[in-house]
């Protein structure tokens, strides 16, 4: 695996590699994503209680779905950026905080919009809601901190540091609606796909909502490949791959 | 891994353990205070391994699944009385004046803020409704939960005056 990764090291195989991937993720992220919303929003039977309430559902469970996983993949860059010291992960640091900020801040935004009609209250200092706020102000933590400094690596360092230590807030996330009682309900995609006996999702909504979590998926790491490579080509602008590159794609 | 990198793992390694901990620590101490709520039978029974009783008059939050059949309208006014229980047998009795929410039905569970007046009575300032994970059209809730959802605005609660739940039984 490590012979396999090493050559990504180097800035300008992973920009060579993300120009090739972008059109995987973007053109496939924003059709299923359109797929998912339409058929969410227009299409799904509504709900038995909730009525048509409930569709928001199709935008704030994958939103903060992938706020989590993307905080896990900052993460992941935070390690090899701490721990081997490679430039390229540090960049990927950058590219994928703002992102996964903005995830944070759709899923709090939409929560509050459905908590008001459905369960009487914009915001309750229950234990989700909470922990997903801290989420929220890692992020713009981790951003804060790699601004930070002077000197951008030492920057990276200390938003590697808080970008790992962070990483305690997701299982906090996760189970704080088993650990202890909250006003938000219990995780639905979670029983959904492990008690199949007894679904906790109509198999009508749940299709459209997990092709939702998958354009959102897409969608966002199109983005997350386009701000990296932006990084790259910001920092590596004076070399000469960059440069014979850049004269390439101007002719 | 050359050791310079063995060490970086390392010192990162116990920073993040040692973060753990401590916020493990904290949240363990503190579990009894991030519960958003008492169930019934916590008030009722009292809370915790000490079964701490919560005195009268303390304001509180109380969750729990409201009693079907126990539902009561003053008159014609705002002012609603009903029971409710949690995993337990025990019950508690909740007034409430003010707009229910909508989700607010019989067997629905809710989180109600307000005054304990009697050790089994709240008054409540605010009622909120805590619906479950579970999703499905109208036909296939009735079918599997025999549920027809009617919000409480369109439900004619009987207008008996508090006559089950008068004071503390």
């Amino acid at each position: 695996m490590w012979r396999w990764l090493h050559p990504y090291a180097k800035p300008e195989a992973t920009y060579r590699l993300n120009k090739k991937l972008l059109p995987w993720f973007a053109i496939p992220g924003v059709v299923i994503l359109t797929i998912g919303m339409i058929w969410g929003l227009a299409f799904a039977p509504p709900d038995y209680q909730q009525g048509e309430s409930y569709r928001i559902i199709f935008v704030h469970v994958p939103s903060a779905f992938w706020a989590m996983g993307f905080y896990m993949g900052m993460a992941i860059a935070a390690l090899s950026a701490v721990v081997w010291q490679i430039r390229t992960a540090e960049w990927a640091i950058l590219a994928i905080a703002p992102v996964g900020a903005v995830l944070t801040l759709i899923s709090l935004f939409t929560g509050a919009v459905w908590g008001k009609p459905m369960w009487g209250t914009w915001w309750e200092w229950d234990a989700r809601l909470t922990a997903q706020l801290i989420l929220f102000f890692l992020y713009l933590g981790v951003m804060a901190l790699y601004a930070a400094f002077e000197d951008e690596r030492t920057g990276a360092k200390a938003a590697g540091i808080l970008a790992l230590i962070g990483v305690i807030n997701i299982p906090i996330i996760h189970y704080s609606v088993y650990w202890w009682n909250t006003l938000h309900q219990q995780s639905t995609i979670t029983q959904a796909i492990t008690r199949f006996e007894k679904p906790s999702m109509a198999p009508e909504m749940l299709w459209p909502l997990l092709v939702s979590i998958l354009g959102f998926l897409l969608v966002s790491s199109a983005l997350v490949i386009l701000r990296l490579n932006n990084e790259i080509l910001k920092r590596e602008v004076r070399r000469p791959w960059a440069q014979t590159l850049l004269l390439k794609e101007n002719r | 891994m050359n050791p310079r990198r063995k060490k970086r793992l390392a010192v990162i390694g116990s920073i993040v353990g040692a973060v753990a901990i401590a916020t493990a620590l904290v949240l363990y101490a503190l579990s009894q205070n991030i519960d958003l709520f008492y169930t019934p039978s916590e008030i009722v029974e009292g809370k915790g391994s000490e079964q701490t009783l919560p005195e009268i008059g303390q304001r509180l939050r109380v969750g729990g699944l409201v009693v079907p059949g126990t539902v009561e309208r003053l008159g014609d006014s705002l002012h609603v009385a009903f029971r409710l229980v949690g995993s337990g047998e025990a019950e508690v009795i909740v007034e409430y004046e003010g707009v229910l929410p909508d989700l607010f039905r019989e067997g629905q569970g809710i989180v109600a803020q307000g005054v304990l007046v009697a050790p089994n009575r709240i008054v409540a300032t605010e009622v909120l409704a805590r619906h479950d994970e579970e999703y499905m059209p109208p036909a296939l809730a009735k079918e599997l939960k025999g549920i027809e959802h009617v919000p409480p605005s369109q439900s004619g609660y009987g207008q008996s005056d508090y006559k089950n739940n008068k004071g503390g039984n």
